[in-house]
Parts: structure tokens; sequence; C-alpha cells
């Protein structure tokens, strides 16, 4: 795959990142290691200054806004945002085609998050800046998967790892966004989900396809202590008939001192949070726990990520 | 009855011993699409936009018998050459069809289809959540993988029955 380029009206080049499939292992590499430079303090503090990120997230968003505008200001840089959907041109029944060019002419990147699967893409098509895209629904959100394998990277190599993806893995976009940029590591999956909401079967094909070892569990006992990474996905309560099987289904995939009790040593434990009762508190304070170093990294990742788009 | 005419029409291209039986007239220029998966004509001429009413004059043979395919379906449109790239888009549904450009009664132009790379604005995105299945001013657009279409915009694929997604 190839990352997206456009020739903007300005007629400079236009880059997007829009897709971790737009990424070969090479350009992940490249961008990790610019983020490891960035988190040891060796950046240029001012390397945007001057430059306007606009986040346009038309859905709820705690971390993935909060730390794009966290990276545009420790870079110099300032964002602009609209306060709600509510509040935006899109109530009034403008598309996003022409939100997306209006707001070219105000800011010189656009973070998007979007209810839609692909509006990143339609926005690169009318935008005249460059575009990151921070998820567009059940589709791409190639921002968290970085900073993942960046959290992975910080404890070991990315290369033959064993990693357990836990949870809901059909609708979760982040365990599919990982799972493809690991199949770019020659990394086995395991996988342990409830029935109903296993690994779509168009991905495990497409995995599989690329050499990938995938192995399906039924109890995540048996799959810990397999692995060198568990990455733990929100099992959504909407996705069940009653709340008594909702809570029958996320006991038997909770994560528990218990559970990390056959852990390899170095294992890991992540989760792109929020958590709700996926991970046992008590887990935190465990080495295994992971999860807050990985929303942490989100700031250094992300600076690397509008470095790239915007320098 | 009118008198039966050579398979595919107007190139002299007949498998002998089939000749009998066609009720297309011949045409004196246009297109013949000929070879077209059994059953799938009525598919081809949506491909194509054509619909009641359109002004091609236009004659469909279903179910024709064929040496080589068995069974074969026909369409012969009057007075409309077809470009490359109408053509190739017949190939999603039946990539063995071949076109016959007519002129005065006589073929000028034989070729097969291919299957595109890109499908623009042909094919519904499936995906209930795609971007492209709401008012923004985009045409859906796929590209044609070995497992079938896949979304530019969402990535869904289309791997069989695309016919139920044609616009």
């Amino acid at each position: 795959m190839h990352t997206f380029y456009r020739i903007g009206w300005r007629g400079k080049a236009t880059r997007h990142i829009i897709s971790i499939g737009d990424f070969d292992r090479r350009q992940i590499d490249r961008l990790l290691d610019n983020a490891k430079r960035i988190d040891a303090q060796k950046y240029d503090k001012n390397a945007l200054f001057g430059k306007i990120l606009a986040t346009l997230f038309f859905e709820p968003s705690t971390r993935t806004r909060m730390s794009f505008e966290a990276a545009m200001a420790r870079l110099g840089g300032t964002s602009l945002s609209v306060g709600s959907v509510e509040a935006c041109s899109m109530a009034k029944g403008e598309t996003l085609a022409d939100t997306v060019r209006v707001v070219s002419g105000y800011a010189d990147a656009i973070v998007i998050r979007h209810p839609k699967e692909g509006a990143a893409r339609l926005a690169a098509q009318f935008a005249t800046v460059p575009v990151i895209n921070a998820g567009d629904g059940a589709g791409q959100h190639p921002s968290q998967t970085l900073l993942d394998l960046y959290t992975i990277r910080q404890s070991m190599k990315l290369d033959e790892i064993n990693v357990a993806l836990v949870g809901d893995l059909r609708y979760g976009r982040t365990a599919h966004s990982l799972a493809s940029a690991l199949s770019l590591y020659g990394a086995n999956l395991h996988t342990v989900s409830p029935k109903g909401l296993e690994l779509p079967a168009s991905l495990l094909a497409e995995l599989t396809g690329k050499g990938m070892r995938v192995t399906d569990y039924n109890s995540i006992g048996d799959a810990i202590p397999e692995v060198d990474v568990i990455y733990v996905t929100r099992i959504q309560r909407e996705r069940f008939p009653d709340s008594a099987s909702y809570f029958d289904v996320t006991s038997s995939y909770r994560i528990t001192p218990e559970t990390l009790a056959n852990a390899r040593e170095h294992a890991i434990v992540l989760h792109p949070l929020p958590r709700v009762d996926e991970i046992d508190p008590r887990v935190d304070s465990l080495p295994h726990a992971k999860y807050f170093n990985q929303s942490r990294n989100g700031v250094p990742v992300r600076m690397a990520m509008l470095q790239q788009v915007m320098q | 009855m009118k008198r039966a005419e050579s398979e595919g029409g107007e190139g002299g291209n007949a498998e002998k011993g089939e000749n009998e039986g066609l009720l297309v007239r011949r045409i004196r220029s246009g297109t013949v699409i000929d070879h077209i998966a059994a059953g799938e004509a009525l598919n081809v001429v949506k491909i194509l936009g054509i619909t009641g009413t359109t002004t091609e004059a236009l004659s469909i043979a279903t179910n024709v018998p064929s040496g080589q395919m068995g069974k074969k379906d026909i369409v012969k449109l009057n007075n409309r050459e077809l470009s490359k790239q109408e053509v190739d888009r017949i190939a999603l549904i039946s990539p063995h069809a071949t076109i016959n450009i007519i002129r005065n009664f006589k073929v000028c132009e034989k070729k097969g289809v291919e299957i595109p790379d890109v499908v623009e604005g042909l094919v519904r995105c499936p995906n209930p959540g795609c971007i492209t299945n709401t008012n923004e001013p985009i045409a859906s657009r796929f590209s044609v993988t070995g497992k079938g279409l896949r979304c530019a915009y969402c990535d869904w694929i289309i791997g069989h029955d695309i016919t139920s997604y044609i616009l």
C-alpha cells in the first residue's frame, strides 16, 4: 500500500494520514523513531509555530482530541475546534465536503473524527490541507494504532511477537488496525472473543493471506501464557440483548491479577481506553499494566504525525 | 418469423448449426454485445444506463444456444458505439462477453472486455455506515481486486452478487 498524496490548490503535494494500511513498515518505523526522539525531548519546540490545527470531532472524544491539541501546543502551534456538532454548519445540513473545504481556508491541517466510515478519505479528497483521521465510524483510527505499536516497542521489539486480542474483535476498529499493522512485523495473533464478536472473516482471510498465524481461543486463560502482549478492547453493552447476558460475557473476558498469574514475565497489558469492566483496577499496579503509558504516548506519537504532515 | 441471423450478429462469427431461431434483425450500425453469460443481458443493459426512457433501439436475446457456452445472451444497440469504459464495466458481470462494433452491416471492430481497475459511480456500497451512502457530493468508487470490489472509502468488499448493488 502507499501513503496517500494529493495535489492541493496551493500547488503543494498534500500528505494525509487516513489508514494504517497506507503505511509500509519502513514508514511506520520512521514515524515511531521520531516519536521516540520527541519523547526524549529532542525536538524543536517551535517546529509548528504559527501553524493552526483544526480539530473536527463529530463524535465524542477525550483522549484523542486532547492529545492532538496537546501535541500541537507542544510543537508551538495552536488549535481551532467547533464546540459540538450542534454548533457547527453541518447541523444546518452542510455536507462534510463543503465543511472541510471551508476549514481548509482557516487551518494548516485538519484532524477529523466522524461517525461514517470513509469520512476521512472523503475529507482528504476535498481538503486543500493535510487531513489526519482520528476515527471514522467502525473504520480506521491510525493514530491509535501507531501509539499502540509505540507502546509495545517500549517494552520489546515488534518483530515476530505473540499478541492476544481480547474482547470485541468484530466492531473494534483499534483491534483491526493493530492486527493489520502487526502483520507487517511477522507477529502471531491469538484471538479471544465472545461468540458473535469474533474477528470479521474478511479481515481474518486478509491477515492469514499475508502469512499471519491466527489462533482462536475459547478461554482467556489458555491464551495468556502464550503471548507477549494482551490487547484488551471494550465489549459494548449494546451488542447484547440484555444486561444479564452482557455481564455473563464480560466477566469471562475480564483481566484480573488471577488471570495474569500465568502470564509471561515480560508480557504487557494494553487497552485503548476508556475501560469499563474489562480490566480489574487491581491490575493497574502490576508491572504488566501499560495502558496508562499507552494513553500518555498519544502525545509524542501525534506530535510525530503532525510534524510529518505539516513540515 | 424473421430470418435467422448469424450468432453474435453481423460478423460472420456464427457457431455453425446455431443459425436457426434467432429473432433479432441485423443492425446497420451500432454495437453487438455477444457471449454474455446467460441471464445477464438485462443487467448488461442496466450497467450501460439504458432505461426505457433512453433513445437507443435495443434488441435483447436471452438463453440462446451456444456451442462455446451452452447458453448465452446477446444485446444489440442500434446507432450507438460503446466506449471502452462502458464496455469494460460489462466485464464485472460477464467477463467473457465480446463486443462487435458494426458499421454498414460489417464488423469493424471486435474486442473482448477487460475488467477495469476502478469502477466509479456504478455500484452502491452495501455498507450502510459508508460515507458514500449519504448526501455527500461523491460517486461511489471501488477498486477491483481478486476478492471482488473494494470500496475506496470504507474498504467494504462486495465478493459476489455485484448486480444487486448496481445503481
